[in-house]
């Protein structure tokens, strides 16, 4: 469970972020949905304990981000936006490493690694080194390597920025499993069909505030319109047009 | 604790199968260096050594006519040569070997006899500067030979021969095998510091600037594990790399200066494996130093390249102090024994001359430059507190 409250981040004099709430819930896919540079990787990055807020406080299981950021990150699992491998480890060295770095006991990790690779499909290329890799491969690595603690929480920045259909598929599937096992999962898209198609509950926000939280039918009722493209459209727009009389 | 060995433990094996990296680090700096050193102590020694010493060979045409003179340059270590031909043979000759060769003509012994100006030819190409040399040695001996045979001459008609020495000039050589060396020497302990430093510079780069160039420090922050932890492991990795290098470097000039010959010239130059291990452990404490210098400029700039021209100025900071004490002649003073990098010379340098430093002045160069590296490992530490570092 992901919980933030009057989240303010500022870069320069420009509010990146301005005053942001939002709850994600277990069990649940939640889509931060927003137009480019509305905000949605700086509060994500407030969240996994990157970037520390200028105000606002956020909880993951309860564990505060700011007084408590070691164990609010041994809570969640996550896919930064164009996360990057060691090179020089094949894709298991990859995640083995951070199952190192969360203390897990070598067989623990080993055990973990081994199933993440079997669920990822990531047999063919799991020993070769991570230099080698196509970015299809680079974001089941990283996305493996993100899961290797099993998190109760997982972010995740754009996960489906250059996968192709088949890579897409197998990430929704995973976020599904996820989700039925009773994780909590956030993610950033600009994408709407995959919105779509894997949310439960969507967050749009804009000029770093949060529009509206709502399930997509509820969402689409609130815009009055067909399509989630259209509502999310309608609620941009309306958005800016309120703030610039 | 243990996250900061659990960290040090990637990339440390990280870098260690980078084989390219792993090779211009670990084997070309700590062999190629100690080569070069070798090469140019040798050639310092030899060739440096008093050029008037050295006997040389000379060709000589018509030999038979001046045993005189040829035996008074015997005497000074001209090895004599005679060779048959004309002039144009000579000439050819010449041509070939650079010379010097010398021609006694056929009036020779005729004009000596008569007092008169005795013709000799001396052939040369003097665009070689060891050929130079020796048609100086040649002209001094010569004028040196005709010399004697003007005062004999003058003492034969009465006169004082000294009236030919108006001024007595008596140039004195005071320069030693060991002192010519020595220069040479200096240069042994910037090879040993600089390969040291320099074998670190490809970690540092790539735990920093490199990570976060691939994108891969911002999943690492993610983790459960303090930043500052974080920079320890990957400082510790680079102090591994810079260990190994160092052992290998001293091992390597401990083989190379054996094959000089040093005592040829009765130099007591002291390099066996006590000497050698002195050294390293004389070295160790500039280490972290090193790495911490290098982590924290690298973790600074925006890119690998950026990082590796701002990294390999910060190369030159800790052997200034080396080069400062060179152009000064600066001697080992308790003072200074708290300039890290100078100290380490100063270490080495007494450990080759056998001149052993006072403990106090030893402790003084360990302790002062290890607490300069747990600053600055504190520093770099703090430094990735800092979000500006996601750049």
């Amino acid at each position: 469970m992901i919980e933030a409250r009057g989240l303010l981040k500022r870069f320069g004099r420009v509010a990146a972020v301005d005053g942001l709430a939002l709850h994600a819930a277990d069990g649940r896919i939640t889509g931060l949905l927003g137009p480019n540079g509305a905000g949605k990787s700086t509060t994500l990055r407030m969240l996994y304990t990157v970037l520390r807020p200028d105000a606002g406080e956020a909880w993951i299981d309860g564990a505060s981000i700011l007084r408590d950021p070691l164990e609010a990150r041994r809570r969640m699992g996550v896919l930064p936006h164009g996360a990057g491998l060691y090179p020089n480890l094949t894709a298991r060295e990859n995640i083995e490493y951070f199952g190192t770095l969360h203390g897990l006991a070598r067989a623990v990790r080993r055990g973990r690694t081994a199933e993440l690779i079997r669920r990822l499909e990531m047999d063919s290329f799991a020993d070769r080194p991570a230099r080698e890799f196509s970015q299809g491969q680079r974001v089941k690595t990283s996305l493996a390597r993100a899961l290797v603690h099993q998190p109760r929480n997982v972010l995740l920045d754009e996960p489906t920025n250059g996968l192709d259909v088949m890579a897409v598929r197998t990430l929704r599937r995973l976020l599904s499993e996820l989700r039925s096992e009773g994780h909590c999962i956030l993610f950033s898209s600009h994408i709407m069909q995959e919105v779509a198609a894997l949310c439960d509950e969507l967050i749009v926000i804009a000029a770093g505030k949060v529009i509206i939280q709502a399930a997509p039918e509820a969402l689409k009722a609130h815009a009055g319109a067909q399509t989630l493209e259209e509502a999310f459209v309608r609620l941009v727009e309306r958005e800016q047009a309120g703030a610039e009389p | 604790m243990r996250s900061i060995w659990r960290v040090f433990h990637k990339e440390f094996g990280e870098a260690l199968r980078d084989r390219r990296s792993l090779f211009t680090t670990l084997v070309i700096g700590p062999l190629l260096m100690p080569t070069l050193i070798a090469v140019i102590l040798s050639l310092a020694i030899r060739h440096g050594g008093a050029p008037s010493r050295r006997p040389f060979a000379l060709a000589v045409v018509h030999a038979e006519r001046a045993p005189q003179l040829l035996a008074f340059l015997h005497q000074y270590g001209v090895r004599i040569e005679p060779v048959s031909g004309g002039r144009t043979a000579a000439r050819r000759r010449v041509g070939r070997t650079r010379g010097p060769l010398l021609y006694v003509p056929e009036d020779f012994g005729a004009q000596l006899a008569a007092g008169k100006p005795a013709p000799l030819r001396l052939y040369a190409d003097e665009s070689s500067r060891a050929v130079q040399s020796r048609v100086q040695r040649l002209s001094a001996l010569i004028g040196l030979y005709g010399g004697t045979i003007a005062r004999l001459r003058l003492a034969a008609r009465g006169l004082d021969p000294q009236l030919l020495v108006p001024i007595a000039l008596h140039p004195i050589d005071v320069s030693t095998p060991q002192s010519r060396a020595a220069l040479a020497l200096g240069m042994l302990s910037y090879a040993i510091l600089f390969t040291m430093l320099m074998s670190g510079l490809y970690i540092a780069i790539d735990t920093t600037a490199g990570e976060r160039e691939r994108g891969s420090l911002e999943p690492l922050l993610t983790t459960p594990v303090k930043r500052e932890h974080l920079v320890y492991g990957k400082m510790l990795a680079a102090c591994a790399i810079m260990t190994i290098s160092l052992l290998l470097t001293v091992a390597a000039f401990a083989i190379a200066l054996r094959h000089i010959g040093f005592d040829r010239l009765g130099m007591s130059i002291n390099f066996g494996p006590g000497v050698a291990a002195g050294i390293v452990l004389g070295c160790l404490p500039l280490i972290p130093v090193g790495a911490a210098l290098m982590t924290l400029v690298a973790s600074y700039t925006r890119s690998y390249r950026e990082a590796q021209t701002y990294v390999g100025f910060v190369l030159l900071v800790p052997t200034l102090p080396l080069i400062f004490a060179n152009i000064m002649g600066l001697q080992p003073r308790t003072a200074l024994m708290a300039v890290p990098s100078l100290s380490q010379h100063f270490i080495i340098m007494s450990l080759l001359r056998d001149q052993p430093l006072p403990g106090l002045d030893v402790a003084i160069s360990v302790l002062v430059t290890l607490l300069l590296g747990v600053v600055l490992m504190f520093f770099a530490g703090r430094l990735y507190r800092r979000e500006r570092l996601l750049g």
